[in-house]
C-alpha cells in the first residue's frame, strides 16, 4: 500500500541545533527537483530548547503530512537523546544518522555547522542534483555565512561511510 | 511577498497559503492577535502593502475591527488560534446575526495534542452554535483554494464564514500554486437598522433569517464540490475531513472515501448516497465526534472509533488499531521539557519569587514555563489575563505572600481589566508585569507598548507605568530584573505591604537582545555540591558525572544569575 517513489527523512534534535533550517533546505531542494513536497512540524516552543522533529516527505504525490511510525526512511537526529526516542520510525532497511552524528566531531569543529554538514550526508543518498541543494541553500542561509555553510556541506557529501 | 525562484510554485505552510490565498482574492482588512499555529497567518498578510493587516490588542477586539470592515464594505478576514475565538466569542456568536456587507472570513486554528495551547477544544462544535458554515481544508494548497469558495460563500449567503485549520495543516508546508491578486469592489455601505442595530425585535427578526439561510446554505453544502465521493474499492467506505482524510488516504489508498470540506451544513443527502454505495462505512475523525453524531442522526449504519481516540490527535500509524476498534494505548510523553533561554529575564523574577516564598499565580507566555521543576515557582496558569484576576482571588483566600504576574503583551490583551477591578475592589497587594517588550511565545510579534505595528512602523507607544497609575496602583517600580538583589529586595518590600503595587520587570527579551557577556567562573574548590545553583534550571548549568557543576560556555550569556545563588564562593563574577 505504501507508495514506492515516496522519501521519507525524519529531523530530530533540540530547539537551538538548527534541526527546522536542516529541513526547510531540504525540502526546497526537494521542490527545486520537481517533487509533491510535504514537510511537517511544531513551532512555538522550538526556541526554548524542547524536542524537535521535523517530518518531510518527497514523491509523485503526498498524502499524509506525517510520516507513518516504522516508514522513515532517514532518521537524521542531532541530538542522542532525541534519536533514541524516535527511533522506531525507522523502518527496518531505513539509514540512521547517529554514526554520522557520533563522527561528526572528526569533521567539522563548530557544533553550529552539524545541520548543514548531515544535510551533505543526507545529499548523498537522496536523488536531488547539486545545483537544486545548491539554490536551496542560497535562498535558506545568509549571505554572511553561505560560502562556509557550502564547504560544511560539500565536506558531508564527500563522506563515503560512518 | 516576493516572488519565488521556483515561479509559479512555492512551498508554503497552511497558514501561509490561507493568507496567500486570501491576498488574490482582494482581501483589505485582516485583524489577528499572536497565537500558535495560528500567528503566521497575519504575519504573512501583513507583508502584502495591499493589505490593511493589524495586531489587534486582542482577539475580540480583531473580530470587530475585521468584522465592521466588511460591514463597511471591505473583504476582511480575523484569524486566532483555537482559544483565541473564545475571547472574541461575544461579537463572534452575534455576527450571524448582522451579517456582512463584504466576505468575511473566521480563521481558526485548532491544536489537537495541545502542543502549544492551554486546552484542546474542537471549534467546529462553535461554527454550529453560532450558526456560521464551515469549511475544513485537509492541506495548505486546499486552504488557498477554500479561501476563494469561502469568500463566495460570505457574499453570497450574507454570512460569516470559518475556516478551520488544524496544527498539522497549518504547520504543513507543501508546493502550493500562487497567482495575482483580483482586486475586489468595494461594497456600498448601506444604512440599515433592522440589519445592524441587534436590539431584542431586530434581532428577533434576523434570527427567523438565520433559520432560512442555515436551509439554503445546507442545500448549497449538499452540491459543494468540497464534498467530494470517491468511489474505490466499495468494501469499506471511510467518512473524513481535514488532516484526518490524508492519514486514512495515507494508510488506505484503496478504499472509497466521502471527503468532507464543507462540514456544516453537512451534507446530509450526499452522506447517506455515500452510505448506500458501499458496505461498510468508517467515520474517522480527530477530537469530538462531530462527523458522528451528524451520521448518527441520519440513522446512518456506520462504524467509528473507539471513544478514548477522541483525546490527542491522530496519527497515520493509529488507523489499522482504530479500524479494528481497539482501545488508544496511552503513550508516556518522552518529549524534552522547555526551558527558558538562557540570559532571559523572567528567570531572575521567579527567583526573586522562590526567595520570598510566594505563591504566584500565572499567565500564557514563556513565563508560563517557570510552573516546570526545578524552577516551580509559577502555581496558577488557566488563560489569557488571569495572571492578575487570579491573583484576586487566591488572596481572598490566603491573605498574604500572594503574586500576580503577567507579561506585557498579555497585559495589554486582558490584563488591564483585571488590574482596574483589583482598584476598584480596594485588593492590596503585588502584581508584577514581565515586560521584556514583545510577544515572545509566538515569535516575537510587536505590541502597543513596543510602539511599532505588525508593519513595523512606529506608531503611538502605549506606557505601561501610566496605565498601572492610571488604573489605580499606588505604587509602580520600574526595575531591571537582571539585577537579581534589587529584584528581590523590592519584592520583599512591596509583596505584603498595604497598598497595590506593580513592578515593572523590565528587560529586553534575549531572542531579540542578543549580546553576551562573559560567563562566570567556577570554582570547584569552593563547591560543596548543594545544587541550589540548579535550581535556576538554566540549560547552561548542569550536573558533571562527577557531581561538579559545568558551565556551558557557548550556551551561557553572562548574566550572572547563578552567581547570586551561590552562597559559598564557587560560581563568581568574571571581571
Amino acid at each position: 500500500m505504501h507508495k514506492k517513489d515516496t522519501v521519507n527523512i525524519l529531523f530530530c534534535g533540540i530547539g537551538g541545533q538548527g534541526v527546522l533550517k536542516a529541513s526547510e533546505i531540504c525540502a526546497f531542494a526537494a521542490l527545486f527537483e520537481g517533487f509533491h513536497v510535504k514537510k511537517s512540524e511544531v513551532h512555538g516552543m522550538a526556541q526554548r530548547g524542547g524536542s524537535v522533529e521535523s517530518h518531510l516527505r518527497f514523491g509523485k504525490e503526498i498524502f499524509s503530512p506525517l510520516i507513518p511510525k516504522g516508514r522513515v526512511d532517514y532518521l537524521v537526529s542531532f541530538y542522542k537523546d532525541e534519536r533514541d526516542r524516535l527511533k522506531d520510525f525507522l523502518k527496518p532497511e531505513g539509514s540512521d544518522f547517529i554514526e554520522y552524528l557520533e563522527k561528526s566531531g572528526k569533521f567539522i569543529k563548530d557544533k553550529r555547522y552539524i545541520n548543514i554538514f548531515l544535510l551533505g550526508v543526507l545529499s548523498r543518498y537522496l536523488a536531488i542534483k547539486e545545483k537544486n541543494w545548491l539554490m536551496a541553500m542560497e535562498k535558506l542561509l545568509p549571505l554572511k555565512y553561505l560560502e562556509e555553510n557550502k564547504k560544511v556541506f560539500f565536506k558531508g557529501r564527500g563522506i563515503k561511510s560512518a | 511577498m516576493k516572488k519565488d525562484l521556483c515561479g509559479r510554485v512555492m512551498l508554503l505552510s497552511g497558514d501561509e497559503a490561507l493568507a496567500r490565498g486570501a491576498y488574490e482574492e482582494g482581501l483589505v482588512v485582516a485583524a489577528s492577535y499572536p497565537g500558535t499555529p495560528a500567528s503566521e497567518i497575519l504575519e504573512s498578510l501583513s507583508k502584502f502593502k495591499e493589505i490593511d493587516a493589524q495586531w489587534s490588542i486582542n482577539e475580540k477586539v480583531a473580530f470587530e475591527v475585521a468584522l465592521s470592515s466588511s460591514i463597511g464594505g471591505l473583504r476582511s478576514l480575523y484569524a486566532s488560534k483555537h482559544v483565541g475565538l473564545n475571547v472574541a466569542m461575544d461579537p463572534l456568536m452575534t455576527s450571524s446575526y448582522i451579517g456582512v456587507g463584504a466576505g468575511f472570513i473566521i480563521v481558526t486554528a485548532d491544536d489537537p495534542g495541545i502542543h502549544s495551547s492551554q486546552n484542546e477544544q474542537d471549534n467546529r462544535l462553535i461554527a454550529e452554535i453560532a450558526k456560521i458554515p464551515l469549511l475544513e481544508p485537509s492541506s495548505p494548497s486546499e486552504a488557498k483554494l477554500f479561501v476563494k469558495e469561502a469568500f463566495k460563500i460570505s457574499e453570497d449567503f450574507d454570512t460569516p464564514v470559518m475556516m478551520r485549520l488544524t496544527t498539522r495543516i497549518a504547520h504543513t508546508k507543501e508546493n502550493v500554486e500562487i497567482g495575482e491578486r483580483k482586486e475586489a469592489v468595494q461594497k456600498e455601505f448601506k444604512i440599515d437598522m433592522p440589519k445592524h442595530v441587534m436590539v431584542p425585535k431586530n434581532a428577533y427578526k434576523r434570527r427567523l433569517e438565520i433559520e432560512k439561510r442555515l436551509a439554503r446554505l445546507k442545500e448549497y453544502s449538499e452540491a459543494s464540490p468540497l464534498n467530494r465521493i470517491e468511489l474505490n474499492d466499495k468494501k469499506i467506505g471511510f467518512i473524513a475531513s481535514g488532516v484526518s482524510y490524508l492519514y486514512v488516504k495515507e494508510m488506505y489508498p484503496d478504499a472509497s472515501f466521502f471527503k468532507i470540506g464543507f462540514s456544516f451544513p453537512f451534507p446530509e443527502k450526499k452522506a447517506v448516497e455515500f452510505s448506500k454505495k458501499v458496505k461498510e462505512v468508517f467515520v474517522i475523525e480527530e477530537l469530538e465526534p462531530f462527523l458522528e453524531r451528524k451520521l448518527k442522526e441520519l440513522g446512518i449504519k456506520f462504524k467509528a472509533r473507539h471513544p478514548s481516540y477522541r483525546i490527542g490527535e491522530l496519527r497515520p500509524e493509529y488507523m489499522p488499531d482504530i479500524i479494528k476498534g481497539a482501545e488508544k494505548k496511552e503513550e508516556p510523553g518522552t518529549t524534552r521539557k522547555p526551558v527558558m533561554c538562557p540570559g532571559c529575564s523572567h528567570r531572575p523574577v521567579f527567583w526573586a519569587l522562590k526567595k520570598n516564598k510566594a505563591i504566584v499565580t500565572g499567565d500564557i507566555g514563556c513565563y508560563t514555563l517557570g510552573a516546570l521543576p526545578p524552577l516551580g515557582a509559577l502555581h496558577t496558569c488557566l488563560c489569557m489575563g488571569a495572571g492578575i484576576t487570579f491573583f484576586e482571588g487566591i488572596k481572598k483566600a490566603l491573605k498574604k505572600n500572594v503574586v500576580g504576574v503577567i507579561g506585557d503583551s498579555t497585559f495589554v490583551h486582558t490584563g488591564i481589566p483585571g488590574l482596574i477591578n483589583l482598584a476598584y475592589n480596594k485588593t492590596k497587594g503585588l502584581i508584577i508585569i514581565l515586560d521584556n517588550s514583545t510577544t515572545a511565545m509566538t515569535g516575537n510579534q510587536p505590541h502597543p507598548a513596543t510602539g511599532y505595528t505588525i508593519k513595523g512602523e512606529p506608531t503611538k507607544k502605549l506606557i505601561l507605568e501610566n496605565v498601572c497609575k492610571v488604573c489605580g496602583a499606588d505604587n509602580v517600580d520600574i526595575v531591571d530584573p537582571r539585577n537579581a538583589k534589587e529584584m528581590e529586595k523590592l519584592v520583599k518590600k512591596r509583596i505584603n505591604e498595604d497598598a497595590l503595587s506593580v513592578i515593572i520587570a523590565r528587560s529586553l527579551c534575549r531572542l531579540i537582545e542578543k549580546k553576551k557577556y562573559k560567563a562566570p567562573l567556577y570554582k570547584k574548590e569552593n563547591c560543596k555540591k548543594c545544587y541550589i545553583c540548579l535550581s535556576i534550571d538554566c540549560p547552561a548549568l548542569t550536573k558533571s558525572v562527577d557531581g561538579f557543576i559545568n558551565i556551558d560556555e557557548e550556551l551561557c550569556v553572562g548574566c550572572n544569575l547563578c552567581v547570586e545563588t551561590c552562597s559559598f564562593n564557587a560560581i563568581v563574577k568574571n571581571a
